[in-house]
């Protein structure tokens, strides 16, 4: 049958299952737009396309399915590069469509034009410019075939205007052959044998787990090996939610801000097991000193990844959920002629050690009846919520404190931008988060700084009435840079002060949305139990201690254990007889 | 350390700027760098030489693997493998020093591909060793022009 481009592009996606795209039109994409009109698939005008990327992300990241933003060319899609970026270090599957100047004036520096695959191309998985309509369905399909397989990642289709209105027999390619890209899904079961020896002769063994463990929906498989080989887990930002936060192995997060406990665990095991993780710098400190007692395990679906910031002792690369399937059948098998009375004593002399780090320094903070403390305001949204919430967040101490003090239970539920650290993408992600499930709640915890960069997706909130919560931890800074002058710059704030920025309840107000300025703790509980769960959308703008900061703390190029602890848990440690050495 | 990568690659626009993308991205200067088709006319074959320790080829290598259009890849031994670049070398030749000039020409085995009333040009194919003593050895003639190719690479066996 013969089709026009943009006729094959709205079956393409249909027949990816794609039933929901963000996006914002312009000249070059005008084409796909006309068609857009009248298709069953949905399109979210986002009000710019950072946005849109942002919202795609979100939306990925909530359902695991691919989340598709389109934008034009030249500043639509340059636009998009922050999303893309962010979504790219994160391994978020997306497909990203670009319109492109007619192919006959690609390189005449013709209006609107941008060599988009060029400036994109460190930034995702792969990227398409088509240039015959007979390649679009082949391209469209490789695309989604990418961002989702082995290890996911963010795909570019550049499509010319030209390409979208010319015609072509339309051929549905069924398979997808890429000689250039195999992704390897199952372990070498040899390896995956010494893991298993490995966890089981282990003294003092810790999980460090991450993203790997979301995208590859290995959260059960994970449990499973932490409860029947009693191993504490620690979980990366990426990781939250991965493992339930109150369970008894759960150590929270390690890392920069992670937790005291995590981080001594990680530094005092004697067996390191790495599950879809990339030794990132926030995690790992000073490199020399990271688990330097410990063999390592590495299970990642990214070869590239292994040995590349820390040499590994058993590296098995595959897909976290099936390499833990088969390992768990492994550990159960032999945990038999193991499990002797040493091997258990050794365990509880381990966890023990942990559970008394955990009592000496837990995440702390000094409560204050006059103002508000941060802290206490993700207490109190995980005390509301019951951890059934989705969080998304900007970038910041905000952020930071959502990682420590949220009581995490499902896999995606936490939507950051972990890697590439975007300010401004929590509002945008929630808005993508809550068109994959508009079941749960969906809380955007949101910096005053960071929110300013993305605010106006407020008229996507109210075009749809998305009941989204909008938490803004207000302080008035940009508050991590002004911790970092603080304690590295002494004290010198240059340009971190947000002193003069908006009434942001108005500015919800003039969406014809309910906002609401919070300014003493008695009524943050109030109106949280009234409005946090309400049906409608609710800004709540929490003006908080301006100068809280962020701990524990790894300063930066430091050993994780070489925590800046902060003046609550100064106090706390001293009447405690754990060491800190 | 040099090394020289072999890579098999989709011959389609933008495999190269991937390619060498990722070693510009990471501060790599390319030493030398050959590309063209193969037997198949959808595949090119390249052979890049660059100057790394064994820890960061390993990570190159595996970065270069997880690029779509790079189909193989791998870092050759010198041992195992036969490598070859083509010069081209533009040569005076003063009146008296012609048929010294050939017959040492000659004894490189290498041709001449143009005369003109001042200068040959000469061709020589070889390992980089001996194109290094053919341009020691010609620089007392006068080199008006030197051209490399860059090297490449195959395994044998």
């Amino acid at each position: 049958m013969r089709m026009k481009g943009t006729e094959i592009f709205i079956e393409c996606l249909r027949r990816e299952g794609v039933s929901v795209v963000f996006g914002h039109p312009g000249g070059a994409i005008l084409p796909i737009y006309d068609r857009l009109y009248d298709a069953e698939i949905r399109h979210i005008l986002m009000r710019h396309e950072q946005a849109a990327a942002h919202a795609a992300d979100g939306y990925a990241r909530a359902s695991g399915r691919v989340g598709v933003a389109m934008a034009t060319s030249g500043p639509g899609a340059t636009n998009l590069v922050t999303g893309i970026a962010s979504a790219f270090m994160d391994s978020v599957p997306m497909v990203i469509f670009t319109g492109q100047v007619p192919s006959t004036l690609i390189g005449t520096d013709a209006f609107q034009e941008a060599d988009v695959v060029g400036i994109t191309r460190p930034c995702t998985k792969h990227n398409y410019l088509v240039l015959r309509t007979e390649e679009l369905a082949r391209t469209i399909r490789e695309a989604f075939y990418l961002a989702r397989t082995g290890r996911p990642g963010p795909v570019l289709v550049d499509l010319p205007k030209d390409i979208q209105l010319s015609e072509c027999e339309f051929v549905y390619p069924e398979e997808v052959r890429l000689r250039g890209y195999r992704p390897i899904l199952d372990g070498d079961p040899e390896a995956i044998r010494q893991a298993v020896v490995a966890i089981l002769e282990a003294k003092r063994p810790v999980i460090y787990a991450g993203g790997g463990v979301i995208a590859s929906e290995g959260a059960v498989e994970l449990q499973r090996l932490a409860e029947m080989a009693r191993v504490p887990v620690a979980t990366t930002l990426m990781g939250l939610g991965g493992f339930p936060t109150e369970h008894p192995l759960s150590l929270a997060m390690l890392g920069m801000h992670g937790s005291w406990y995590a981080n001594m665990a990680v530094s005092r095991c004697d067996l390191l097991i790495a599950i879809g993780v990339r030794f990132d710098d926030r995690v790992t400190g000073k490199l020399a000193a990271f688990a330097p007692e410990a063999r390592k395990i590495h299970i990642d679906i990214d070869p590239a990844e292994i040995n590349k910031n820390v040499r590994v002792d058993i590296p098995i690369v595959g897909d976290v959920r099936r390499v833990l399937s088969v390992l768990n059948a492994e550990l159960e098998a032999r945990l038999r002629e193991f499990r002797t009375m040493t091997w258990e004593a050794e365990r509880r002399a381990w966890l023990e050690q942990i559970a008394e780090w955990k009592r000496a320094y837990p995440f702390c903070y000094d409560f204050d009846e006059r103002v508000i403390k941060p802290q206490w305001v993700i207490e109190e949204i995980a005390r509301i919520t019951q951890g059934e919430a989705i969080l998304t967040t900007d970038v910041g101490q905000h952020q930071m404190w959502a990682a420590q003090y949220y009581r995490f239970k499902h896999p995606r539920t936490w939507i950051t931008s972990g890697g590439l650290g975007a300010m401004g993408f929590g509002l945008p992600a929630a808005i993508g988060a809550w068109f994959a499930r508009p079941d749960r709640p969906i809380i955007a915890i949101c910096g005053d700084g960071s929110f300013q960069m993305t605010m106006q997706e407020l008229a996507v909130v109210a075009e749809h009435r998305i009941p989204l919560k909008i938490v803004i931890i207000n302080n008035a800074y940009l508050g991590m840079v002004r911790q970092w002058q603080e304690i590295f710059y002494n004290g010198r704030y240059s340009a971190s002060d947000l002193r003069v920025s908006p009434d942001y309840a108005k500015i919800a107000e003039a969406y014809g949305l309910r906002g609401y300025t919070v300014r003493r703790p008695e009524e943050l509980t109030d109106l949280f139990e009234q409005e946090l769960l309400a049906s409608e959308p609710v800004l709540f703008d929490v003006h908080v201690a301006a100068e809280e900061n962020v701990y524990p703390m790894v300063p930066p190029g430091a050993a994780i254990t070489e925590m800046i602890v902060g003046p609550m848990a100064s106090k706390r440690m001293a009447h405690s007889k754990a060491s800190m050495g | 350390m040099i090394r020289t990568i072999v890579l098999t690659v989709e011959n389609r626009p933008g495999a190269l700027a991937r390619i060498t993308g990722l070693f510009s991205a990471r501060g790599i200067n390319i030493e030398s760098l050959t590309v063209a088709r193969t037997d198949d006319p959808t595949l090119s074959h390249m052979t890049i030489v660059v100057d790394l320790d064994d820890a960061a080829l390993e990570k190159l290598l595996k970065l270069l693997d997880r690029l779509v259009d790079v189909v193989t890849v791998t870092a050759v031994n010198p041992r195992n493998a036969v490598e070859r670049e083509l010069l081209l070398l533009k040569v005076r030749h003063e009146p008296g020093q012609k048929l010294e000039l050939l017959k040492e020409a000659e004894i490189f085995r290498a041709r001449v591909v143009d005369v003109s009333s001042q200068s040959y040009v000469l061709e020589l194919t070889g390992d980089e060793e001996k194109l290094e003593a053919f341009i020691r050895v010609f620089e007392k003639y006068g080199i008006v022009e030197l051209v490399r190719s860059g090297k490449v690479a195959m395994a044998r066996g």
